[in-house]
């Protein structure tokens, strides 16, 4: 107990970085489903809902939970933050509006102004996803001006949004089938490539950045025992992309590894960073520790999170059994 | 333009955008439950048909109030960091539990209860809809729980400017919560009662006369005329509540100035707050020493006690008028929409169309009430804690009103169309054979 309560804070960094991760990839899957909508005619499009359907308010339930945790544990990194991405949280609000209202809007509005939600609908995706990769690169930028800076963050919402997509064709490979999964298996093989390019970029520019954490990563004896994140995120990009060449497949039992892939890439992405930061909560300017809140309100928390959050796992899961498999049309009968 | 006003403005439209959707799918949520245990001991396919219908209005209010609800867990953070930094130890914990027990709960089980039916048993897709249903009940619970401490704080003790819980239970049970959850309970029920009323009834208008359409009218109709008397009775209890611990919120009220008795009840006035008196008044002699004092003589505190420290008057004044103008309405209608259900089995086409008046009446309500209670409370944001100008942002005023402008444009967009598509949606439901309906039809068969 005493080693929890002296390590409360990091207990809720690591809560939070949970609840993160688990928003990039499951919120990632259906924004990416989102954005390759542009790609669909409209027979295609509504199998493409179809398999983000049942999903995706829960997803964006972990950025609540996410922001919420900062909100309550590290209010003053929140406040830091949160002031600094004003504008760009705005506009992440904004996309991640209209495609919420859009999902329901683009089959239950009047005929005419359907096709109008669809693009109300992958431009909302596009511009979340697009906002959020930005605030990332701000982020690993530790919030400084200027031009290259800008364009570092800009390239970053360009590389998150193609790490998005890249999940999101791997869900429709798993969720799919015939000429439309064939199609997403293209997708997944181009967006494959960009997401590439952008973990690359992301990994040698934070380092570059802070000398601080070109020291942790490059420093004998670390780096022996951290050779292993850039080797396995290396070898899992090659497998993924060597598994892609050889889909679609006739039979459908190993559907669903691209997704798994992907689900392990953005983990290692995330442990890379999470290692480079560590115990910084904004970059170079406060600590996990410095912005913690008191420790009487972390426990309240604490508890009800330990008892709560098997059960929010538990339900989960059972959603993704009753609509396991290839996705179905969307009946509401 | 001030930036403190700027971000109330911004707040406050975004969180009554957002309270509109709730109101609606809180209860909605227990009406779809009534609807499937219907179906399910009777059998009647109508009950599942009415089922179909309500449910798509609930997903799209649901998802009205999930991308609001989003925006407006980061304007907490944004628009009022004092206010994490100075109670952040109480509103955390409560925020936190909000989202652990009601916000994964209800985003999970609606998938199930929306597309689920043909893949889970009848009694998992029942109780889905019950798991929704309890879900968005537990988040009114948690948020109202909140709201009223901030109105009511108890359980705490100040160290260095900060609040520290030192009784959880007092904290959740705090002096005006069970009333405000009642009221806004209760303001749920019937905003969902009006909304299924005025919709079925436009539909039974338009000839779309299925038995699933005279179930949902009755069954909304019947449950206003139950709820509205309930309602008057609580808001009464809330504002003796309220007199008790904010005295000078019921005074601006009353549009009462000084503290005495015999204080009359003001029905319309222009409330003067430079000059400090009531212009226009038409007024009931003793009415508020009645309402407030359960006697002619009761003294009631009037706003001259509470110079420089009092809500302006004319917004909770005006404010306060229209909901209980608005509930006197819904008394009329709905008692007597039942009484004609019962004595005759049918509606006079003139009180159906009364109903299709009143569809959006519990939003003016709901809205006019909470204006009552959030303006009421200012200078404070926590009673007697913390003032909304210590909690303020420093975020640049341009900036604000840039994402201001921004946020009113898209609700604007978003209101016109949720409200097109719901009668959309009611056209549609009726099939292509529905037209309007002749001059000559003026009577229905209400369902038996």
């Amino acid at each position: 107990m005493e080693l929890i309560s002296n390590n409360l804070p990091i207990v809720f960094a690591g809560l939070m970085a949970i609840s993160i991760l688990a928003y990039v990839i499951l919120d990632g899957y259906d924004l990416g489903v989102g954005m390759l909508m542009a790609r669909g005619d409209r027979s295609e499009r509504d199998r493409m809902i179809a398999t983000i359907g049942p999903f995706w308010d829960a997803n964006e339930t972990w950025l609540v939970l996410g922001i919420g945790l900062l909100l309550v544990a590290f209010p003053a990194a929140h406040g830091l933050v949160l002031t600094e991405l004003y504008l760009p949280v705005a506009l992440m609000l904004l996309g991640l509006t209209l495609r919420g209202v859009a999902f329901e809007f683009r089959v239950k509005a009047q005929t005419r102004f359907q096709n109008a939600w669809d693009r109300a609908f992958i431009g909302g995706s596009l511009l979340a996803a697009i906002t959020q990769g930005y605030m990332l690169g701000r982020y690993i930028m530790g919030f400084q001006d200027g031009f290259w800076q800008e364009a570092f963050a800009l390239a970053a919402g360009f590389g998150l949004a193609a790490a998005y997509t890249f999940v999101g064709s791997t869900w429709l490979i798993a969720k799919t089938e015939g000429e439309l999964q064939a199609r997403a298996v293209l997708w997944a093989r181009a967006s494959l490539l960009l997401t590439l390019a952008g973990m690359i970029a992301v990994s040698l520019a934070t380092p570059l950045v802070s000398p601080r954490i070109f020291d942790r990563w490059f420093s004998f004896p670390n780096i022996i025992g951290l050779a292993s994140i850039p080797l396995m995120t290396g070898a899992l990009f090659l497998s993924l992309w060597i598994f892609l060449r050889r889909m679609p497949r006739t039979d459908h039992s190993l559907d669903l590894v691209p997704f798994l892939g992907a689900m392990a890439l953005f983990t290692l992405g995330f442990l890379g960073l999470a290692y480079s930061f560590y115990p910084y909560i904004v970059p170079e300017k406060l600590t996990i520790r410095a912005a913690a809140s008191a420790t009487e309100s972390l426990w309240i928390i604490l508890l009800g999170a330990v008892f709560v959050l098997p059960f929010i796992a538990g339900y989960t899961a059972f959603s993704y059994y009753v609509f396991r498999g290839k996705a179905r049309e969307l009946r509401y009968d | 333009m001030d930036p403190i006003l700027l971000a109330r403005i911004q707040f406050g439209a975004n969180i009554s955008f957002h309270i509109l959707f709730p109101t609606i799918t809180i209860a909605l949520g227990w009406v779809l439950l009534f609807f499937k245990l219907r179906f399910n001991a009777t059998g009647n396919e109508a009950w599942m048909n009415a089922y179909r219908f309500w449910v798509k209005v609930f997903a799209l209010s649901f998802a009205l109030g999930v991308v609001s609800g989003i925006t407006m867990s980061f304007q907490f953070g944004t628009n009022w960091p004092g206010f994490m930094e100075h109670v952040g130890n109480i509103a955390g914990p409560l925020l936190a539990y909000e989202v652990l027990t009601a916000f994964f709960l209800e985003a999970t089980f609606l998938g199930i209860m929306l597309f689920g039916f043909r893949r889970v048993p009848g009694w998992a897709h029942t109780l889905a809809t019950f798991l929704v249903a309890f879900g968005t009940t537990m988040s009114a619970f948690w948020i109202l729980v909140l709201n009223s401490w901030m109105h009511t704080p108890a359980g705490f003790e100040m160290r260095e400017g900060v609040a520290h819980a030192t009784d959880w239970m007092a904290i959740i049970f705090n002096p005006s919560m069970p009333y405000r959850l009642g009221h806004m309970l209760l303001a749920s029920g019937l905003t969902c009662a009006f909304l299924i009323a005025g919709l079925s009834a436009w539909r039974w208008l338009r000839q779309d006369r299925g038995e699933d359409v005279r179930l949902a009218l009755r069954a909304g109709i019947w449950l206003a005329a139950a709820l509205i008397p309930v309602q008057i009775l609580v808001g009464d209890l809330h504002g003796l509540n309220t007199l008790e611990h904010q005295p000078a919120k019921v005074a601006a009220m009353e549009g009462n100035w000084e503290t005495r008795g015999n204080v009359p009840l003001v029905l319309f006035a222009i409330p003067n707050e430079r000059e400090r008196r009531n212009d226009y008044a038409i007024e009931i002699p003793n009415g508020a020493s009645l309402i407030l004092k359960h006697e002619a003589t009761g003294v009631v505190p009037g706003l001259n006690d509470f110079v420089g420290k009092h809500p302006p008057v004319a917004p909770v004044f005006y404010a306060f008028r229209i909901m209980v103008g608005m509930g006197m309405a819904m008394l009329a209608l709905s008692w007597l929409g039942a009484f004609l259900l019962w004595r005759k089995g049918e509606l006079p086409r003139l009180i159906a169309w009364g109903f299709v008046a009143m569809t959006f009446s519990g939003w003016v309500a709901t809205l006019a009430g909470w204006y009552v209670t959030e303006i009421g409370r200012q200078p404070w944001l926590v009673t007697g804690v913390l003032t909304t100008a210590q909690a303020a942002s420093t975020v640049p005023a341009g900036m604000i009103g840039t994402t201001l402008a921004l946020y009113l444009a898209i609700y604007a967009l978003l209101m016109i169309a949720y409200i097109s598509v719901l009668f959309h949606l009611a056209r549609k439901a009726g099939g292509p054979g529905t037209a309007p309906p002749p001059a000559y039809a003026v009577r229905l068969q209400a369902a038996e």
